[in-house]
């Protein structure tokens, strides 16, 4: 599954996003990942919450500068994977993970793992956008000052840049000291992207960031996130087959079964979509029921 | 449809009772306190038993006490709610006997605190009747619903602030300083707002723990007659009593307004401050 199926290289490692990233038919030459390197690798990784199941064996690598996306139905354990990597799930009681995580070398699980540090390399964006009731200025600032950057110079050109990153620069330079909660439902989702990129984290999580948008606001952020690729390593979650299939460069099908959500398909998104080697995945990507 | 129309009037009615019981109060202590109340009311010493003079030293006391009370239960009941809210499950069983005990202790009638008061501030840590020994004893009583709303406040905050400060890398610490305690905070002043009003208005623990004397108090360490004492006892113990005692209720609800507008207005100025500066 990794087979590198394309010749031509396209390494995205430059910054810029390759030519064909936000097309419509990048599929047909291949994703932009010319030599994957897991990033994240996850071995048998199961995840209970109290008595009850919610993914079970579960193996699968990350690769560095990839888009993988994560698909399958409502309820098959795809955020909770997600809160795994980056150990959300300490914060949620009850919650139990097993199996082993490694991120760049290093134990995610181990327990003397500094979790504050291993968040500020894995950020993650939430379905619903979360600007914190503070004005624009300070969402972005708060994080910042919390990882110890003392001068405002810095932190003021991290601001700049970042805003611009996700293009919202333009829209809110002007009123950088509003509350971040008067921004409309897109611009929140990117500041909130520009909150987590601020950080310079190497990973990023996104579980569904276009669900709760309008088409257009969606349309937007889905750019952003293809242009993000290749200078970030990213997590998507999505319910979206067309927008997985457009910006991924590997998908990954998550399933209910009896016990608990298992991984179904993992491979390269072009493959996944379009010779789907698990009956499963060939329904549920032709929009058929399992 | 009738029904529909019996129980708008029936709502209404109930309101309008309310009201009048309300308005009743105000226009009676208004009617027999007023004509009272001086600027030497509020400056001078009482004489002849609180038949003549003024409250002066009846307001420091007061003041003294509350304050007393307010800085020993606040930072406690903070603490408390903060332990509750945010370091505990709210169905573990440190979580479930400690507001028990809370909703327990909030029903105690306020004279068991009065002799608990004296027993243990004024006798067993010996400080006597004293201004010390009222605010304490009123910051016990406090307590509870002090802790009972700031509890309740921060634990309504979106916990998706919790989530979100710690995908951010952000310690709890953190996200509870910058997030968590300013969106609790009207529920916090709130709260505390009913512990001042609680404190200022009560009589029966203060009597055994902060004493009559009226003069004006030096230290901490000296009796001090609070408000509602000085009306209690102008009302019930002094014939001819009765104008003072109104004069004093009105000064005590004015005064409590007064707290309870200001805290209000400067919370809510703080938290508009908060999103615009850094
Ligand atoms: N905090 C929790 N406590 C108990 N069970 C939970 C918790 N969060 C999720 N679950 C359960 O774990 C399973 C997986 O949930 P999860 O949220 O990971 O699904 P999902 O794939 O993200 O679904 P969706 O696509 O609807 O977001 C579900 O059955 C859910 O009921
Ligand atoms: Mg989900």
């Amino acid at each position: 599954m990794t087979t590198n199926t394309s010749n031509t290289s396209h390494c995205a490692d430059n910054g810029n996003p390759p030519e064909h990233a936000y097309t419509l038919g990048p599929l047909q030459v291949g994703p932009p990942c010319c030599d994957p390197e897991p990033l994240l690798r996850v071995d048998n990784l199961s995840l209970h919450y109290a008595d009850k199941i919610a993914l079970e064996n579960i193996s699968l690598a990350i690769y560095r500068g990839c888009i993988t996306a994560l698909i399958g139905p409502s309820g098959c354990g795809k955020t909770s994977f997600l809160s795994s990597l980056n150990r959300l799930t300490d914060m949620i009681p009850g919650c139990r993970v097993s199996g082993s995580i490694r991120f760049d070398g290093l134990d995610v699980r181990s327990p003397n793992l500094d979790v504050q540090h291993l968040r500020r390399d894995i950020g993650m964006i939430f379905q619903k956008p979360v600007p914190f009731p503070l004005s624009i200025r300070r969402n972005i600032e708060l994080p910042l000052r919390e990882h110890g950057m003392r001068s405002q110079a810095e932190i003021n050109d991290r601001l700049q840049e970042v805003l611009r990153d996700v293009g919202l620069w333009d829209e809110v330079r002007e009123r950088l000291e509003t509350p971040a909660q008067a921004l409309s439902g897109g611009q929140q989702q990117r500041l909130c992207i520009a909150r987590a990129l601020a950080l310079q984290p190497k990973v990023l999580l996104m579980d569904e960031p276009c669900s709760a948008l309008d088409p257009i606001a969606s349309a937007v952020v889905e750019d952003l996130i293809s242009r993000l690729q290749g200078r970030y390593t990213i997590v998507i979650v999505t319910h979206n087959l067309a927008q997985a299939r457009r910006i991924a460069n590997y998908a990954a099908l998550f399933w209910m079964q009896e016990r608990g959500g298992r991984l179904i398909e993992f491979g390269r998104c072009q493959q996944v979509f379009e010779a789907p080697a698990h009956r499963l995945t060939a329904a549920y990507v032709n929009g058929q029921r399992g | 449809m009738l029904k529909n129309r019996l129980a708008t009037v029936l709502i209404w009615l109930s309101a309008a009772l309310i009201c009048a019981v309300f308005v009743c109060l105000l226009a009676d202590m208004l009617r027999n306190g007023l004509p009272r109340l001086s600027w030497s009311f509020l400056s001078q010493a009482p004489s002849d038993a609180g038949r003549a003079g003024g409250i002066a030293p009846i307001i420091v006391s007061t003041g003294l006490i509350v304050l007393v009370a307010v800085s020993a239960a606040a930072p406690l009941s903070l603490a408390t709610a903060i332990l509750l809210s945010e370091f505990s499950s709210p169905n573990s069983r440190f979580c479930q006997v400690i507001e028990r005990s809370l909703e327990v202790l909030a029903g105690v009638p306020s004279i068991v605190f009065g002799l608990f008061g004296n027993a243990f501030f004024c006798i067993y840590l010996g400080l006597g009747f004293s201004i010390l020994s009222g605010g304490l004893t009123l910051a016990c009583m406090a307590l509870p619903i002090m802790i009972n709303t700031a509890t309740v406040g921060l634990r309504s905050a979106p916990d998706d602030y919790r989530l979100c400060a710690a995908a951010l890398g952000m310690s709890r610490g953190a996200a509870l300083l910058h997030l968590l305690l300013p969106a609790a905070a009207p529920a916090i002043i709130a709260g505390l707002m009913l512990g001042i009003a609680r404190a200022g208005a009560e009589t029966a623990a203060l009597i055994f723990t902060s004493g009559y004397v009226d003069r004006m108090p030096d230290t901490l360490m000296d009796s001090g007659r609070a408000l509602s004492v000085h009306i209690y006892d102008l009302a019930m113990n002094v014939a001819g009593g009765d104008a003072n005692a109104y004069a004093s209720a009105l000064v005590l609800v004015v005064l409590l307004l007064i707290i309870n507008s200001l805290a209000s207005s400067l919370t809510q100025h703080w938290l508009r401050n908060r999103i615009m500066t850094s």
